[in-house]
Formats: C-alpha cells, structure tokens, sequence
C-alpha cells in the first residue's frame, strides 16, 4: 500500500457500548481516498455498527474519528454538514415510502440547497441513468423491487457528490437474482475511484472489487489485508473458522 | 312527537350548530395541543416527554365533567378569591372550549406519540445520513408517513369529542342536550324529546364518519 495517498478517514481507539454490551472494543484503522474497504465477520461482531459510527448514527463512546481532517466527534463539528459528504446505503433500503422515485433522489439536494431545482432534477434523472432506472422517475418505492429500491437508494445517496460511500450489507435483504444489479452498479463506482466501505457477506465482491478486507469479530479487528491474502490464506484461527463456513 | 318537532325544532335545531360549533372549536385548539404534545413525547429530550407524558396522565386521569366544573368554576374561584385581585371570568362557551381542548388534546397527543413511532425508524436515519436536520427529516419524510396511519384514529377521536360536548351541558352551556333538558322539562314528552335529540346525534355522526372514510380512502390512494 502506498503511503503518499490522502487518508479519507481515520478511526483510533474507537470503542461503542450500547448499556453494557460493548460492541466495539478498539478499533483503529485509515481509509485511504478511492480505497474500496470491505467489512466480513460473523453477525454480532460489530461491522454495522462501525460503519454507522462514521457518520455518527450511533454515537461513540471513545476514541476518535476523523474524516477529511474534520474531528467528527468534536462539539462543535456540524454532524449534518459532514454527512452531507458520506453516502449511506442501508440493508432495508430505507427510501422514503411517501415520496416518488424522482422526489427520493431530489429531497436532500433541494432542502440542503445544494442546488437549484431545476439542477437538483437534472442530476437526479442522471444518477437515475447511471443505475439504470430513468423510467421510474415517477413511480412510488413500492413499485420497485427489491434490487430497483436498493439501486434507487445508491442514486439517492450519490445525489449528494459525496466522496465517500457508506454500504450496510447492501445485498442481504435482496432475492438471490437481484444481488448482481445492485454490485454491478457497486462496481462501477468502485471503478470511478469512489472511497468505499462496504459491510457484506458476498465475498465474490470482496475479492473482486476491494482493495483490503478487514475481518471483525467480537468489536475486534481480527485480520486485514488484500482480498488475496485474508480471504485465501487467513492467517488467525476465527477468520480461517469464519470463511470455512461461508465460502 | 310532532308537536315537539314543529314547536321546538328550530330550537333545537340552534342548539345543535351550538354543539357541532362548541365542538369545531374544541377540535381545533385541540390539534395544535395534540401536535406539540404528540412531538414533545418523541422528541430525544428527557424534559420534553415528561412535559408531554404528565400532561397525557393528567387529563386522561380526570374525567371530563370534573374538568368542566373545574375550569369554569374552579379556575376563576382560584384567582378572585383564593389570590384575590382579579376579576376573572369564563362563559360557558369558553370554559366548554378549554375543556374540549385539553380533554381531546390529550388524546390527540397520544395518536400523534403513537403514529410518529409507527414509522420504521430507518426512516428517519436515512434523511438524517443524507445531511438533512432532525426537525427538516421530520417535516418531510417521518410526519407525512405519520399522519397517514393517524387518519382513523383522528377520525375515532372527533367523533368521541363531538358526543362529549353532551357533557357540557353541566356547565350550563346551551347546547343540544341541556336544550333538550329544556323542552322534556317543559313538555314531559321524555320518550320522544330523547328519541329526536339521539336522532340528531346519529345523523351528524353518521354523515361525518362517512364523509371522512371518503377523505380517508382519497388520501390511501397509492400506499402500500
């Protein structure tokens, strides 16, 4: 790994207790600028809730975050201007059940004052382009299914610009012959130099499009590395455990 | 029965745009109590869903006539006698309105409690990651989706409001059943004045619940 690259983000000592259940008990790690990072580990082990820590949906309990140079836990940082620059893709899609396809997409843009309506539309219908739906502009979410929703939250989320792109098992709640649009469309922004966290189960992605995999297990980071290096020769005992009962 | 129709009719006939008016103002103050009672309770400020859970506690713990009688001859007691110096007032009218309000405000406060944390919680989260502010996130996505699902329970609320004005009459507000006091004390007709004054009851109602199951099915159109 080169070390002249810009680090996106850089969590130190990150620890999260919801009551007394610690979650996360130190965690540190750097993201690099167009790194595509992607999170494996049984379920419990923290991955989601990491990667909600990022941009603050869960509040940590220690440690710090920095995100392009901006302390995101500090007092004084707005959360809301910071989010602005993370995308955030979730599991159950989440698209807002009481707004068409077109007014998902423009909502943020337009209330944020990002930009004009008019643009705000534009660059909607463009998003839409690109994950290949233009022609649900005005359908309502549950027209959709579950793939469409999933690659309709992508665009929402890319309306932003954002520089980085927060993915919560993107494909786990999707019918098996609809997880290939969604990380067809993953891929081709991974392709475009897009910083990527993704928390999955599909390690064909994993190995195919990340540039390091980090395994977690019991709010621990167990093992990182290439996709090559941990998913074929894991050196520690639970990740070897962990990928003999998923691959 | 006729003679009660043809001599007291239009009698009661005003003294019901008297209840369905006690009611319409009672309902009106009674949303805005709802709303900000109903958002302080979800609200992620400690302070706030005491406020609103005290409040609900409250007046659903006091039944309505003794509200009514506190208030139009409790309150006024308390500030020209017990502090002294006042002179405060309330007709009947405006007692039955503070009532009204206050009774089905509670109410309304729990419909709203009850609606906004009926929307999946992604929801929020999702207009929250996006950048957008709590307040702009509820305006937008959580309330619109709320207000939905709280449409049969507002429904089953103002019609309960629109009968509970009956219990207005102690306070000597002249609508439909202290006039109908009125015309059974002066007729001792009690069979048929009650059959009209129920009648009149049912017709309102029935026009009103079925008019909103209309709005209801209007506002449906095109939802999960």
């Amino acid at each position: 790994m080169e070390d002249n690259r810009e680090v996106k983000i850089s969590v130190k000592n990150l620890k999260k207790s919801f009551g007394d259940l610690e979650v996360l008990k130190d965690i540190s790690t750097d993201v690099y600028a167009g790194e595509v990072l992607c999170i494996i580990g049984p379920s419990g082990s923290g991955k989601s809730t990491f990667l909600r820590c990022l941009n603050k949906l869960e509040k940590a309990t220690a440690g710090s975050i920095t995100i392009s140079g901006c302390d995101i836990l500090a007092k004084k940082t707005n959360i809301n201007t910071v989010r602005e620059n993370i995308g955030m893709v979730f599991q159950h899609f989440n698209l807002f059940n009481n707004l068409n396809i077109i007014d998902n997409l423009t909502l943020a843009p337009i209330q944020l004052k990002k930009c004009s309506k008019q643009e705000a539309i534009e660059r909607a219908r463009k998003m839409l382009k690109r994950v290949g739906l233009e022609d649900k502009a005005t359908s309502m979410p549950h027209q959709l299914s579950g793939g469409q929703k999933q690659r309709v939250a992508i665009a929402r989320a890319l309306c932003m610009e954002p520089d980085i792109m927060l993915f919560d098992e993107p494909t786990s709640a999707l019918d098996p012959e609809m997880v290939g649009e969604v990380l067809q469309v993953m891929k081709g922004l991974a392709a475009d130099g897009m910083t990527m966290i993704v928390v999955t189960h599909e390690m064909g992605f994993a190995r195919e499009v990340s540039d390091r995999v980090i395994f977690m297990d019991a709010g621990y980071i167990v093992e990182e590395g290439t996709p090559q290096e941990l998913l074929s020769n894991p050196r520690e005992a639970r990740t070897i455990d962990f990928l003999n009962k998923v691959l | 029965m006729i003679k009660i129709i043809t001599v007291y009719g239009a009698m009661l006939l005003t003294a019901l745009s008297r209840t369905l008016l006690l009611a319409l103002l009672g309902l009106f103050f009674a949303c805005f109590i709802g709303m900000i009672f109903g958002i302080m309770g979800v609200l992620k400020n400690r302070a706030c869903n005491i406020i609103s859970q005290v409040f609900v506690d409250i007046i659903r713990g006091v039944p309505m006539i003794v509200l009514a009688f506190f208030i139009y001859f409790g309150v006024p007691y308390f500030f020209n006698t017990i502090i002294g110096g006042f002179s405060v007032s309330l007709t009947a009218l405006q007692a039955g309105t503070i009532c009204l309000a206050l009774n089905c405000g509670a109410y309304m406060a729990e419909i709203v409690r009850a609606g906004i944390q009926s929307v999946d919680i992604g929801q929020m989260e999702a207009a929250r990651s996006l950048g957008l502010t709590y307040s702009q996130a509820m305006r937008k996505v959580v309330l619109p989706q709320a207000i939905r699902t709280m449409i049969p329970a507002f429904i089953n609320q103002f019609i309960i409001t629109l009968k509970d004005t009956s219990i207005l009459s102690v306070i000597g507000f002249p609508e439909l059943v202290n006039t109908a006091k009125n015309v059974q004390a002066n007729t001792f007709m009690s069979f048929q004045t009650w059959a009209i004054v129920g009648v009149m009851y049912l017709v309102v109602i029935t026009i009103l619940s079925r008019s909103a199951k209309v709005v209801e099915r209007r506002l449906n159109v095109g939802r999960q």
